[in-house]
């Protein structure tokens, strides 16, 4: 699995995760290519059937960041986040996928250096675990 | 009649106090000397210790002030006469012909294209590079207008050539024009004109001039630049070849008592010279040394910056060094710098550059300036002001911002810029006043039922990007999108003559959705909305792709994979542009008043500020007194920077508790402060208090020592007890050691507390005058006295006051009951002094917990250091990226007074734009309900924070929710929550993050 180049879709909220994505960015953190950022305002907007979604047509991996707790910019948008995310791990274990595939973290608007380091290792993970068990599945 | 207000200077202050002017609806007059706007900020590469791209932050808001309705931008123009009084001047302006017509030029460049007078040094690239004798000053120039040296043009100077008139297709060119003078009715003016760099030719002994390889900063920071003449590649002037070896010289000009010196310190070169040798390292293998005698690193995550500079860059420090000279080997114009070594020791170095850290002076011509203005200016030959009134020049009804008045960097030049504009609003402001009328944007372009015709732009924003991300490729991936009818690339895309271009194209192009690929939307996305709203395009159909944030920067080294991502995120965002729908924000009624909570210096003056300009303040103090940390000097006689600081507290204190306006609550905590911006509810155990904003100036504390036995030992006193014991005539000892950085620059405090070194001096000073016979050494790893005090530090130094550098590090000097021991490194050996008095500079203590509760109840950041976290540190230092919250003083960043006043004023006017309105249009990203879904379960009721949702009766005996948009924040929280399906977020509906979700995948969208 050496060449495996895992495709992630991170979902990052607006004024936390985000802005903490754009700190690693201009403190020029270096990190590996494989994620791709879909912003929202919130991570509790972040439908459980995104994360589905994603899984179903071939991301290897979701990870969803959020404002830490008690810091979220809509009061209590992360702590939802985090029982559904929860959930979800629940549902898709059940689906055959290692619930290791989706991630929920909190990174703040002052963490470049966490955001860099949750990537590094989400990616680290997701290649230990393979490419989706979808692959190759019509 | 409601006068404008005058801002003279359009660098980065003179933009700020405009658009903060402009914001309250005050008509602004924007006086420029140059052709441009941007000032000094313009020609930077970076800014520091963000390493901020200085273009990209700058250009949106010189686009801003530039198309501010409320803003006349007077460029290549000058006040020449100032007449009146406050509230009512009249000032002269003198506009300079530019033999173009400003109306007219579309700054397409054909004249320069056929101009034949070539090789005219360009002034704005510092001579680097050559331009016409028809020109527009530089790329991202606002206004972007071309205009004519009248001293190199042959037309006008005999007559001949008249090619450009030719050429110009505008019929722009005016050979004949002449300087013209305009009257302006002003009620009160601000001084921003900003400084000049020292003439570096002055220092002989460097060489500048004489040698090819020797350049000053501004030099080296055009030759960093993607936009300068090299196109950020750094070369030796001498032979175009890449350097390995390069040299910065701190003090160039500055904390010299040398014949065409300064005696003051800069304040701003430690740090761009640290930032040059990072940002050059970035770009090639070099090997870089910085010679100074003290980093003053003292502003907010600057110690952090030198640290990483020294570590992580391996660029060499060398402290304690001034360089003797500079010499040239004339076969290879390399450069000998000779410099004595920490050792003592004598060394000679050879480099291929050497770069002058080049001081700031004051402004070009500002004795004739400030006596058109009938201003003071101090010795110095800047603006002069007083520590108690920071802002104010010596004539009332004019303020100063800027490094006219000191020399500053850029945040708090900001910073200042604000508050100036509050004081001088105040001035314009009375019981007559008349708002100036919102902008009227064109007639937006129906959208609906018409398929998307999407245009691109993608950003190369100088080399931030275009250095790693191959921008032609995604452009023209772009191309083959579909619903693509127009892709481009763009040096800037947020500078002017782009988000012209975008404007256009959407009326020229038909575009019906715009997607920008550049950085991030937190800071870019308002501006190219009002490009689009320009346009006639709705402004909630445009959409960006950070390919800057989230590529180039984080990618540096893997340029393929970043271009590949690029496109990838470039496709997401066109497939959500696709979807995306035209919005209106709803209106939302604002309260008339503010919150400040703290009431030290800091908090008083904010609510001075509010005051004076008609509206009523909550002012929320926790103790049983206002004053905050200084209510301590209330009966003492203590003196600092010339201000009796007891005198000038009681007087505060007078002063608000007298004022009709300020509601001043005492031994106040605050409950809870829910709500959002222009609607608080402001909670204490005395009741709620609707308020519209917040100032947060809740300070910090003196750090509580645990060093050197304290509390124990009678000897060991800290700063503020011996500043204490100074005021109130009882203090005593006569051999006193200050131990410098207790709780601060170790491994648990890493920052600098800033003031503790000027403080230091100052207390010693007065002991020291008191009784000349004291015996006072001050143990310190740097001495940062930076700007104006350093006089500070000459004159201890003159009284005998001796310094003693101990090792930057953990360990603090020794001390055993009776002396004080150190290794000295400036001597090289142990040093023992006999103490009966040691005192503690003890540094500045965040108060973390006490600004996590708060911070907790109005969702605000807290940074790694312990303090408040501003939306921006270069450009939005009192605003937090919460709307309608601010911050100023010690809650921000240890800071002197006239910082903390200053500042202060700042987030006062920054207030000022949100609560002097009636109403605030919201976002329009709000949730909304589709009604065939909604069966009126009521889940959406409890999971939302804001009481937005309701179910009601729908008529028909149903139920189904109805969100209230002027109470709803936009999170999307009941969205995911809805198991109908019948909840949507505007701006984030299901189809269009599942568009994103599936371009990202690769797969068609919507499939």
């Amino acid at each position: 699995m050496a060449d495996f180049e895992p495709k992630i879709i991170a979902f990052c909220c607006n004024w936390c995760s985000y802005a903490g994505a754009d700190g690693a960015g201009v403190a020029r953190l270096q990190m590996p290519t494989n994620f791709r950022i879909i912003r929202t305002m919130c991570s509790a907007r972040v439908d459980p059937e995104h994360v589905l979604r994603a899984l179903s047509k071939g991301a290897d991996g979701v990870i969803i960041l959020g404002c830490h707790p008690a810091d979220c910019h809509y009061i209590g948008g992360n702590y939802r986040a985090r029982r559904r995310i929860a959930l979800l791990r629940m549902v898709l274990e059940q689906y055959g996928f290692d619930p290791k595939r989706l991630r929920l973290e909190w990174v703040s608007a002052s963490e470049g250096e966490k955001f860099q380091n949750t990537i590094t290792s989400f990616v680290k993970t997701i290649k230990e675990l393979g490419p989706t068990p979808l692959m190759g599945v019509e | 009649m409601t006068k404008s207000a005058l801002v003279i200077g359009g660098g980065i202050a003179g933009i700020q106090a405009s658009l903060d002017l402009a914001d309250r609806d005050i008509h602004v007059y924007l006086v420029e000397r140059d052709a441009s706007i941007g000032g000094k900020m313009c020609r930077l590469d970076k800014t520091f210790p963000t390493n901020d791209c200085s273009a990209c932050i700058l250009s949106p808001k010189m686009a801003d002030c530039n198309g501010h309705p409320n803003v006349d931008v007077l460029t290549y123009s000058e006040v020449v006469k100032v007449e009146g009084k406050a509230g009512d001047f009249k000032v002269t302006v003198k506009k300079k012909p530019r033999y173009v017509k400003m109306e007219d030029c579309t700054g397409c460049g054909e004249c320069i294209a056929k101009c034949p007078t070539k090789n005219i040094p360009d002034e704005y690239e510092f001579g680097l590079t050559t331009r016409k004798a028809i020109y527009i000053p530089h790329a991202q120039a606002v206004p972007r207008v071309a205009l004519i040296d009248p001293t190199r043009c042959k037309k006008i100077l005999n007559d001949k050539c008249g090619l450009c008139e030719k050429a110009c297709g505008k019929k722009a060119i005016n050979y004949a024009d002449k300087e013209e003078f305009v009257t302006l009715e002003i009620g009160s003016i601000i001084c921003a004109t900003g400084f000049q760099t020292w003439d570096a030719k002055l220092s002989t002994e460097y060489g500048y001039g004489r040698f090819k390889n020797v350049v000053t900063a501004m030099e080296f920071e055009r030759m960093m630049c993607a936009s300068g003449p090299s196109h950020g590649h750094i070369k030796c002037p001498s032979n175009g070849e890449a350097p390995k070896k390069i040299a910065f010289i701190q003090c160039c000009g500055s904390r010299s008592e040398k014949k065409g010196s300064q005696k003051y310190c800069s304040s701003v070169c430690c740090m761009y010279a640290t930032k040059q040798a990072i940002i050059t390292k970035e770009h090639a293998e070099v090997d870089e040394d910085i010679f100074f005698m003290d980093i003053r690193s003292y502003g907010k995550e600057f110690e952090a910056y030198i640290h990483r500079a020294e570590n992580e860059y391996k660029i060499k420090m060398h402290r304690s060094s001034r360089v003797a000279c500079v010499e040239e080997d004339q076969a290879t114009k390399k450069l000998k710098v000779s410099f004595t070594d920490a050792k003592g020791d004598q060394q000679v170095t050879e480099y291929d550059i050497v770069v002058l850290s080049i001081g700031l002076n004051p402004p070009t011509g500002a004795e004739e300036f400030s006596k058109i203005l009938s201003i003071d200016l101090n010795k110095y030959g800047f603006c002069d002001t007083k520590v108690s009134n920071p802002l104010a020049t010596s004539r009332e009804g004019i303020f100063v911002t800027g490094a006219f008045a000191a020399p500053k960097d850029i945040p708090t030049s900001v910073a200042e810029a604000s508050g100036a504009a509050g004081k001088a609003g105040a001035f314009i402001v009375d019981k007559n006043f008349v708002p100036c009328a919102p902008k009227v944007f064109p007639q937006e372009k129906v959208t609906d039922g018409v398929p998307p015709r999407v245009g691109v732009w993608v950003c190369s924003c100088g080399t931030n990007i275009g250095g790693t991300v191959k921008v032609d490729d995604v452009a023209e991936y772009a191309k083959t999108l579909p619903g693509v009818v127009y892709a481009a690339k763009s040096m800037y895309t947020c500078a002017q003559d782009t988000l012209e271009a975008i404007s256009l194209a959407i009326k020229e192009k038909d575009l019906n959705r715009v997607v920008v690929a550049a950085c991030t939307p937190r800071t870019h996305e308002p501006l190219f909305r009002t490009a689009c709203r320009d346009g006639g395009l709705n402004q909630y159909l445009f959409n960006m792709a950070n390919i800057r944030d989230q590529c180039s920067w984080i990618h540096m080294h893997e340029p393929e994979k970043a271009t590949a991502k690029s496109k990838d995120l470039l496709r997401m965002a066109v497939a959500k542009a696709m979807l995306l729908e035209p919005l209106e924000g709803s209106k939302i009624p604002v309260t008339g008043s503010v919150a400040v909570i703290g009431g030290g210096i800091t908090g008083m003056s904010a609510a001075l500020d509010v005051a004076a300009q008609g509206f009523p303040v909550h002012l929320v103090e926790k103790g049983a007194n206002l004053g905050g940390s200084s209510a301590k000097y209330i009966g003492t006689k203590y003196v600092i920077d010339g201000v009796n600081m007891g005198e000038f507290v009681s007087d505060l204190i007078k002063k608000v508790e007298s004022n009709k306006l300020i509601k001043v609550h005492k031994k106040a905590k605050v409950k809870d402060i829910p709500g959002f911006v222009g609607n608080f509810k402001l909670q204490l155990d005395s009741g709620e208090f609707p308020v519209g904003a917040v100032i947060l100036a809740i300070g910090a504390s003196e750090y509580k020592p645990t060093e050197y036995n304290y509390g124990k030992d009678a000897k060991v006193i800290t700063l503020s007890e011996a500043e204490l014991a100074v005021g109130k005539g009882s203090f005593k000892g006569k051999n006193i050691a200050y131990i410098q950085c207790v709780g601060s620059r170790n491994d648990k405090v890493k920052y600098c507390s800033r003031t503790c070194c000027a403080d230091a001096l100052t207390n010693a000073i007065a002991i020291k005058k008191a009784d000349p016979s004291a015996n006072i050494s001050v143990f310190h790893k740097d001495i940062r006295t930076y700007g104006f005090r350093e006089e500070l530090y000459k004159e201890a130094a003159s009284l005998g006051i001796r310094f003693l550098r101990y090792k930057d590090g953990n360990d603090l000097p020794g001390y055993d009951g009776n002396s004080v021991k150190a290794f000295d490194t400036i001597l090289g050996k142990d040093v023992e002094v006999p103490v009966d008095r040691v005192i503690l500079s003890c540094g500045t203590a965040p108060d973390r917990e006490e600004k996590e509760e708060l911070a907790k109840m109005l969702k605000v950041p807290i940074s790694k250091d312990g303090f408040y976290f501003e939306a921006h540190q270069k450009l939005r230092p009192v605003d937090f990226a919460t709307e309608g919250v601010f911050v100023a003083g010690l809650a921000h960043w240890p800071k002197f007074m006239d910082e903390c006043i200053a500042q202060a004023a700042g987030a006062a006017a920054r207030v000022m734009t949100i609560i002097s309105k009636n109403n605030l249009i919201s976002e329009g990203i709000v949730a909304s309900v589709n009604e065939n879904y909604c069966d009126g379960c009521g889940i959406c009721v409890g999971c939302c924070e804001y009481n937005a949702i309701e179910v009601v009766e729908d008529g028909a005996g149903g139920l189904k929710s109805n969100v209230n948009p002027g109470l709803c924040k936009g999170c999307g929280c009941c969205v995911a929550a809805c198991p109908s399906g019948a909840m949507e977020q505007k701006g984030f509906r299901n189809v269009q993050i599942q568009a994103e979700i599936d371009a990202c995948l690769d797969l068609k969208a919507g499939v």
